[in-house]
C-alpha cells in the first residue's frame, strides 16, 4: 500500500510563516526576533516536502543532514526520531536552524523551490532542536573507549563538531577555549536576539554528556604550544579551530579616534560581556547616538541591530556595492530594514571626521558605481568623482571582515599560507602529523555550518589517521543497513516507482517489486 | 611540581599592600607560571559580572606555581579587587600568558626603567637581562619614599640601581628621565633601554634616548577586551603602521610609538569609568566600608 503520491499541486502552496516580534517593539529589546514554529506549523510545513528522490537538499547541506527523512519523521509525529536523524550528522540543530544561510544551501536547491517557496527546512530543524532542549532529549550512544586522547583548540562551531565526532568514536576529548565561556563566535559574536546564549549552553551541555571536557581560560599557543600538546601532554591528535577573528580596518584617516571600533569588539562587549546590562555587569559600552556601520555582511547586520537595541537613535549601514551584492543573508537585511536601519548602498567611507576632541562627528563618504566584474565575480565598485558627502555619526563600527589570528602561527612551526591561514591538505591535515585544522582559520571567514562541516571532515581524517575503524557506525545512514533493504531497494522509499537506477545500470526506472 | 594539586587554580596565595593604592597578589596557576616569560601579561576577570582587565606579569615562580601581579587601584575593578581579593579567594578568570615575550637579546649594558605602575612589570625583564649576562642598570621612579617597593628585589638583579622620587625623599629628586641622564652620562656604552610605566613617562624615556640612538623598548597597555587579537580595541600606531598590542606586542620600539594617540585612546571610556567609580564609592559608603582614597590619573 504505497503512500499517496504527493505532487507540487497537492502540497500546501504557501510556506508556513514563522511568527516574529513586531519590528517596532523588537528593535528596542534583545529577545529573539523570530519565534519558533508551533506543532501545527511544523506539521503543516513538513507536509510541503515532496520526498523527491533526487534529494538536492541533502547535497546542499554542508554536513549532509538527511533532510527528507527527518521531515518525514515529523509528518509521522515521530519527533524524537526526527531529532535522531538530524543529530546523526549535526549535533547542534537549535543553533544551525537559526543561523545557517539556508537560502544558499538546502533551501536554495529544494525541488519545491523550483515552482513555489522552498520548504522551510531551517525552521523545521530549529523546531526539532528546540523541542529536544525543552524535552531534555539527548542522544548519548554507547561509546567504546578507544584509548586515544584528542585535544581541540577553540570551542566554536568547528571545534564542537570535531569534538562530538571524536567523542563518539571513543576518544577522550578536551576542548580548550581562551575566553571564560565556551561557544566561540556563537557566544561572543551572534547576538541574543538571533541566537540566545541559553540555546548555545544547552547544546554545549549535550557535548558534555558525551564526555567532552571544556577547559576555558586556556590560550593555546601561549599557555602551551600545539607541539607540546602532542609531545608532552599526551594528546594523540589535535584539531585547531581557532577562527579568523583579527578584525580588518580600512586605513583611512581618523580610524584611531575614540568612537571607532570593530564589530567584534562591539559584539563581544554586548554579547559575551553583557555590556548591555551595565552597570550590573562591569564592562562598559556607551551607545552611539548616531552610528554608522561599514560593511553589509551578517556581522554588519548584527552590529547594526545591536546598536539599535542599545538605544542609538539612528543607525546606518554603509556599503560600497549594492544591495544585490551584500553578503548578508537576505533575511537579515530584510529584518534590519524592517527595524528602521538606514542603508547607504554604493557608498564608501573615505575619512572618519574628528569632533575636535578626539571623538567622532561623522563619516565622510563617496558615492560608488558598479563597473566590470572583478575576480570575485562581483561588479567592482568605482568612486564617482566629486560625490563626497558626510553622514552624521558619533560612533563608527567596522564590519568589513577579519584576518587570520596570528597566535598559533607565532607559537608553532605549522605551515601557514601567504595570508597567514593554516595550510592544510584535502583531508584538513596540517604540516604536523596528527594535527588537523578547519573552519575560518583555514578558509577565512565563512559560516557556522561550513565550520561545522570542516570540523566533521577533520574528525573523519583524524579517525582514519588514528586507525579507528568502524566508528562510523554511529553515523551510518539507516538505509545502508542491508536488513532495511528489499532487493537492494530501501524500505524507506515511499514511492518505489521513483527509485533511480544505480549509476551505470539501465536508465529505465526500477520496476515495482 | 611542588604545588598542591588539590588547591584550586587562580587562588590568591599571598597579598601584600605597598601603599594605599598599590597591592600585590600572588596567584596559583602552575601551568601559567611555567609558561610565563618576561614582558607578557594576563587578563583577569575578578568575578562573574566583572570586566576583563589586562595586567602585566610582575613575577612568576615556577617552583611555587604562582604568578605575581602588582595592581594600582585606579578604576572601579581594581579598587573593588583591592577590597575583595584576600588570601584564599579565587579569581573568576585568569588567562595568559598573553603577548609576545620580550626579546632578551645580546645587549651588554641595559637600562631597565620603571615608573609607578611600571616598576613591577620591568622586574622580570631586569632579571632576564641579568641572567643573559648583561650589565643591568635599574632606574625606578616613585612619587615619594612611602610608595617605594621591591627595592631589594631590584638590588638583587641590578648592577646599579637609581631611585628617583618626585620630592627627593628617596634617591635622587626628579623623574626617571633624570636617572636615565645620569646613567647615560656615566655609561656611554648603554646599548638598550626598557621602559615601562604610564604612557607619558614612556614617551619621556623614548625622547631621552632618541638622540643617543639607544634602542628603547616600551610595553603598551591600552584598552582591550579579549587579549587574543579579536577585538582590535588595543590598536596602537607604530610609525605609520597600526598594530594590536595584545598579539603584535605588548613590546614596541619606543622611538616609533605614537604616544599621543595612545594617551587619547586611553581616555575612551573615561566618562563611563568615572561613573562606575563614583557608583562604587557610593556603594562602599552604603556598606559602611571606608572608600579607597582618591586615585591618581594614570592608565586606563
Amino acid at each position: 500500500m504505497a503512500a499517496k503520491k504527493k505532487t507540487i499541486r497537492t502540497i500546501p502552496q504557501e510556506r508556513t510563516p514563522a511568527r516574529e516580534q513586531d519590528p517596532v517593539v523588537r528593535a528596542r529589546n534583545f529577545a529573539e526576533v523570530t519565534h519558533g514554529y508551533r506543532v501545527e506549523d511544523a506539521l503543516l510545513e513538513a507536509d510541503r516536502c515532496l520526498m523527491c528522490p533526487d534529494q538536492p537538499c541533502v547535497r546542499g547541506c554542508p554536513v549532509n543532514i538527511d533532510i527528507p527523512v527527518f521531515i518525514r519523521k515529523i509528518t509521522e509525529k515521530n519527533f524524537h526520531g526526527a531529532y535522531d536523524t538530524i543529530t546523526a550528522t549535526n549535533l547542534l540543530p537549535a543553533v544551525c536552524g537559526r543561523v545557517c544561510p539556508q537560502e544558499n544551501q538546502c533551501e536554495g536547491v529544494c525541488t519545491v523551490g523550483d515552482s513555489l517557496e522552498p520548504v522551510a527546512i531551517g525552521r523545521l530543524e530549529r523546531w526539532v532542536g528546540d523541542m529536544a532542549i525543552a524535552e531534555g532529549w539527548s542522544n548519548v550512544p554507547y561509546i567504546e573507549p578507544s584509548g586515544y586522547r584528542v585535544g581541540i583548540v577553540g570551542s566554536g562551531p568547528a571545534g564542537m563538531a570535531c569534538a562530538a565526532d571524536m567523542a563518539k568514536a571513543g576518544c577522550d576529548v578536551t576542548v580548550f577555549e581562551a575566553f571564560h565561556e565556551a561557544g566561540g563566535v556563537l557566544k561572543y559574536g551572534i547576538p541574543e536576539f538571533r541566537l540566545p546564549n541559553s540555546v548555545v549552553d544547552a547544546e554545549i551541555a549535550k557535548l558534555v554528556q558525551l564526555g567532552i571536557k571544556f577547559e576555558c581560560n586556556t590560550l593555546v599557543g601561549r599557555l602551551f604550544s600545539i607541539e607540546q600538546m602532542i609531545e608532552e601532554m599526551g594528546f594523540h591528535a589535535v584539531f585547531i579551530g581557532t577562527g579568523a577573528g583579527y578584525p580588518s580596518f580600512m586605513g583611512i584617516p581618523g580610524e584611531s579616534l575614540n568612537g571607532v571600533l570593530s564589530a567584534n569588539e562591539l559584539l563581544t562587549r554586548c554579547n559575551l560581556m553583557h555590556a548591555r546590562e551595565f552597570p550590573s555587569y562591569d564592562t562598559p559600552l556607551p551607545p552611539g547616538r548616531r552610528v554608522a556601520v561599514i560593511g553589509a555582511g551578517n556581522t554588519a547586520m548584527d552590529a547594526l541591530r545591536v546598536c539599535l537595541r542599545l538605544g542609538s537613535e539612528r543607525v546606518s549601514c554603509v556599503y560600497r556595492r549594492s544591495r544585490k551584492e551584500a553578503p548578508a543573508r537576505a533575511e537579515e537585511i530584510h529584518h534590519a530594514e524592517q527595524e528602521g536601519i538606514e542603508f547607504h548602498w554604493l557608498t564608501s567611507p573615505v575619512e572618519v571626521l574628528d569632533d575636535g576632541n578626539r571623538g567622532v562627528r561623522g563619516l565622510r563618504c563617496v558615492r560608488m558605481e558598479l563597473g566590470e566584474p572583478d575576480a570575485s565575480g562581483r561588479r567592482r565598485p568605482i568612486p564617482v568623482e566629486g560625490s563626497e558627502f558626510d553622514i552624521e555619526a558619533d560612533m563608527v563600527v567596522y564590519a568589513i571582515g577579519t584576518n587570520a589570528n596570528p597566535i598559533i602561527g607565532q607559537t608553532s612551526r605549522l605551515k601557514l599560507n601567504s595570508r597567514g591561514y593554516i595550510d592544510t591538505d584535502e583531508s584538513l591535515a596540517t604540516s604536523i602529523a596528527g594535527v588537523y585544522a578547519g573552519g575560518d582559520i583555514v578558509t577565512g571567514a565563512a559560516t557556522v555550518i561550513q565550520a561545522m562541516g570542516a570540523g566533521r571532515r577533520a574528525a573523519a581524517s583524524m579517525r582514519a589517521w588514528l586507525g579507528l575503524r568502524d566508528t562510523d557506525s554511529v553515523y551510518r545512514d539507516v538505509r545502508d543497513d542491508p536488513a532495511r533493504k528489499l532487493f537492494g531497494i530501501e524500505l524507506d522509499e515511499h514511492d518505489f516507482a521513483l527509485v533511480r537506477a544505480p549509476a551505470g545500470a539501465s536508465t529505465t526506472p526500477a520496476a515495482t517489486p | 611540581m611542588h604545588t598542591d594539586p588539590t588547591r584550586p587554580r587562580n587562588e590568591i596565595v599571598r597579598r601584600e599592600d605597598f601603599s594605599d593604592v598599590t597591592y600585590l597578589l600572588e596567584v596559583r596557576h602552575p601551568m601559567l607560571a611555567r609558561a610565563a616569560r618576561a614582558g607578557q601579561f594576563v587578563i583577569v576577570m575578578p568575578h562573574e559580572h566583572g570586566e576583563r582587565i589586562p595586567l602585566t606579569i610582575a613575577d612568576f615562580d615556577r617552583e611555587r606555581g604562582t604568578v605575581t601581579l602588582v595592581i594600582q587601584a585606579v578604576g572601579k575593578t581594581t579598587r573593588e579587587m583591592q577590597q575583595t581579593c584576600k588570601v584564599g579567594t579565587v579569581l573568576h578568570a585568569l588567562v595568559g600568558p598573553m603577548g609576545i615575550p620580550s626579546h632578551i637579546g645580546t645587549a651588554r649594558k641595559v637600562m631597565c626603567v620603571g615608573g609607578g605602575l611600571g616598576v613591577a612589570p620591568v622586574f622580570p625583564q631586569a632579571r632576564a637581562y641579568k641572567e643573559s649576562g648583561a650589565y643591568v642598570i635599574g632606574i625606578l621612579g616613585f612619587r615619594n619614599r612611602d610608595l617605594v617597593f621591591w627595592e631589594d628585589k631590584f638590588r638583587a638583579c641590578c648592577d646599579e640601581l637609581i631611585l628617583c622620587t618626585d620630592d627627593g625623599s628617596a634617591g635622587i629628586k626628579g623623574l626617571v628621565t633624570e636617572g636615565m641622564k645620569q646613567a647615560m652620562a656615566k655609561h656611554p656604552d648603554i646599548d638598550e633601554c626598557v621602559a615601562i610605566g604610564p604612557p607619558v613617562m614612556m614617551k619621556g624615556c623614548a625622547e631621552a634616548t632618541r638622540a643617543a640612538g639607544i634602542k628603547t623598548v616600551v610595553s603598551l597597555n591600552p584598552v582591550m577586551v579579549d587579549g587574543t587579537g579579536m577585538c582590535g580595541g588595543c590598536r596602537v600606531k607604530i610609525g605609520e603602521i597600526v598594530k594590536f598590542a595584545c598579539v603584535d606586542g605588548p613590546d614596541f620600539d619606543g622611538h616609533l610609538v605614537d604616544f599621543d594617540d595612545l594617551m587619547f585612546r586611553l581616555q575612551r571610556f573615561k566618562a563611563t569609568e568615572r561613573e562606575a567609580a563614583e557608583r562604587f564609592n557610593e556603594s562602599c559608603r552604603m556598606r559602611n566600608i571606608e572608600a579607597a582614597p582618591t586615585t591618581e590619573g594614570a592608565t586606563g
